[in-house]
């Protein structure tokens, strides 16, 4: 059974398997430097559907039904569908949920909801509660640009600080058997707010709550970070990666050559007018379950620390003023012999 | 060790580290070359709304009807502009170069229509039309009232 380590982990003895992914990106993220690693690209980000909404709904029921037909499995085997996305209401897991025969949680981590929901996932599995498991999420650019900012059309100027939202849905099918990559510990994280108010340095924001949890994960189980082929952050961008590596430093903890950014790594900042990355939840859900899925499976990482990073604001709560609250979310996953 | 340094660095020093960061090493927009697009993208528009002007005067429209002649196209241009999905662009590269001028407000109309067309024609477009230009026509229109009181009691 797991047990409790330490402040804020836990440790996952029952080793929930990933057994499969899947996850679909837009046409920009396909022109990036990750596009070797995604399941499909589309051509059109409108996905053959009305609206920006009803496309990202899509993205999601797409990414979980084929993750699970990949491992050769039904919707009805799955006891739990854990996803969540950054719309109000959760539109997208919600509809993409109406047409999936699977009982559904969902969940709202902004986008942190990758790391979360694999982290609610292995605790129902560790519980014995369930033997299949998806943990999704997905976020869209067009359809977050026009909840959080400006109409599309509207001609306005990008901050150099600011990220650009990533198309795409990741899925992770969760199962007890077979020889796959294996979650071992997860790290819940504290909101964190140090007063960052600026909605376009959401990056920078998240900081304070990436740092937080990765010192809290290696307090709580005793590890470095040289223990780690790759630590991968969210969506913290170029500057939120430089911010964190200098804190962490605070701690002692170097981070130099074991740390990557999704949100950094998923597009060609100078090519792609990106400025400071990507973001979104689809940003590290798809690079969770492409780059670094596909490379703990071919043996290059064996062992990985996935941090999504969420920015908890809301449109109404910028306009009132308030600052912007950060979560980040660690879950550690192995795979092969471990020196 | 566990926790063996963490215990000792508090959150108050890391913080203090975070803003420090945060206020010295956030990278700053190249002012002057943003000016200098904004001025000659801005400059570009007039010259085309003098150009429609002089055009319109040529073809003997009277002289107090010019203005609003000329507004109508340049309103009309940039509607167009943003709905072949060219103004978007031309905003990113020329700032307020590009909003400033009547075709910026058009544009500030007209995105938001476009956007919201799929909420339906009542509850998308005409109620999100102005969420962007509202304030402003509010504003603008609000002040002059304000200016046309006083102008009415202190003539000078």
């Amino acid at each position: 059974m797991g047990r409790r380590i330490g402040v804020q982990t836990v440790e996952i003895e029952s080793k929930p398997r990933i057994i499969s992914t899947y996850n679909i990106v837009g046409p920009k993220e396909g022109q990036g430097p990750l596009s070797d690693y995604f399941d499909r690209i589309l051509e059109d980000d409108l996905n053959g559907t009305e609206s920006f909404e009803k496309a990202e709904t899509s993205l999601l029921y797409t990414a979980v039904s084929e993750s699970i037909k990949k491992a050769k499995l039904k919707e009805a085997d799955i006891n739990y569908l854990l996803a969540g996305d950054l719309l109000n209401q959760l539109f997208s897991s919600s509809f993409a949920a109406r047409d999936l025969n699977i009982p559904f949680i969902g969940l709202y981590g902004a986008c942190s909801t990758m790391a979360e929901s694999l982290s609610v996932g292995s605790m129902l599995m560790e519980g014995g509660f369930a033997n299949y498991v998806v943990a999704a999420t997905s976020s869209h650019f067009s359809s977050a640009e026009r909840q959080y900012r400006l109409p599309l059309e509207m001609g306005s100027q990008r901050a150099l600080t600011a990220q650009w939202t990533v198309t795409g849905s990741g899925a992770m099918v969760l199962g007890r058997k077979g020889d796959f990559p294996y979650v071992t510990h997860c790290t819940i994280g504290k909101v964190k707010d140090y007063a960052i108010t600026d909605v376009n340095n959401m990056g920078v924001a998240m900081v304070p709550a990436a740092v937080d949890t990765i010192k809290q994960h290696f307090v709580d189980t005793g590890r470095k970070p040289s223990d780690y082929d790759i630590i991968a952050t969210g969506d913290l961008g170029k500057l939120g990666r430089q911010f964190t590596e200098e804190l962490l430093l605070e701690y002692k903890y170097d981070m130099k050559g074991h740390y990557m950014d999704c949100g950094e790594e998923i597009f060609d900042a100078q090519k792609q007018g990106t400025n400071a990355g990507g973001s979104g939840c689809g940003c590290s859900a798809v690079v969770a379950t492409g780059y670094l899925y596909r490379n703990m499976l071919m043996g290059k990482f064996k062992r990985i620390l996935l941090v999504s990073t969420g920015a908890l604001l809301s449109p109404t709560s910028s306009l009132q003023g308030e600052s912007i609250p950060g979560i980040a979310h660690a879950v550690s996953i192995e795979f092969g012999v471990i020196k | 060790m566990k926790g063996e340094y963490t215990m000792k660095v508090e959150e108050k020093t890391i913080r203090k580290k975070f803003n420090n960061l945060n206020s010295n090493k956030i990278p700053k927009p190249n002012l002057l070359l943003h000016c200098f697009n904004a001025f000659w993208v801005g400059g570009l528009i007039c010259v085309v709304g003098q150009f429609i002007s002089d055009f319109f005067s040529y073809i003997g429209v009277p002289k107090d009807e010019l203005g609003t002649s000329v507004s109508i196209v340049m309103v009309f241009l940039g509607a167009i502009l943003t709905g072949i999905g060219v103004y978007d662009k031309l905003g990113d590269f020329a700032g307020a170069g590009s909003v400033v001028p009547i075709t910026g407000f058009a544009n500030s109309i007209v995105s938001p229509a476009m956007e919201f067309k799929k909420e339906g024609f009542v509850f998308g477009v005409a109620a999100k039309m102005f969420t962007i230009a509202g304030p402003v026509l509010v504003y603008g229109i609000g002040s002059s009232v304000i200016v046309g009181i006083l102008y009415y009691f202190f003539r000078w």
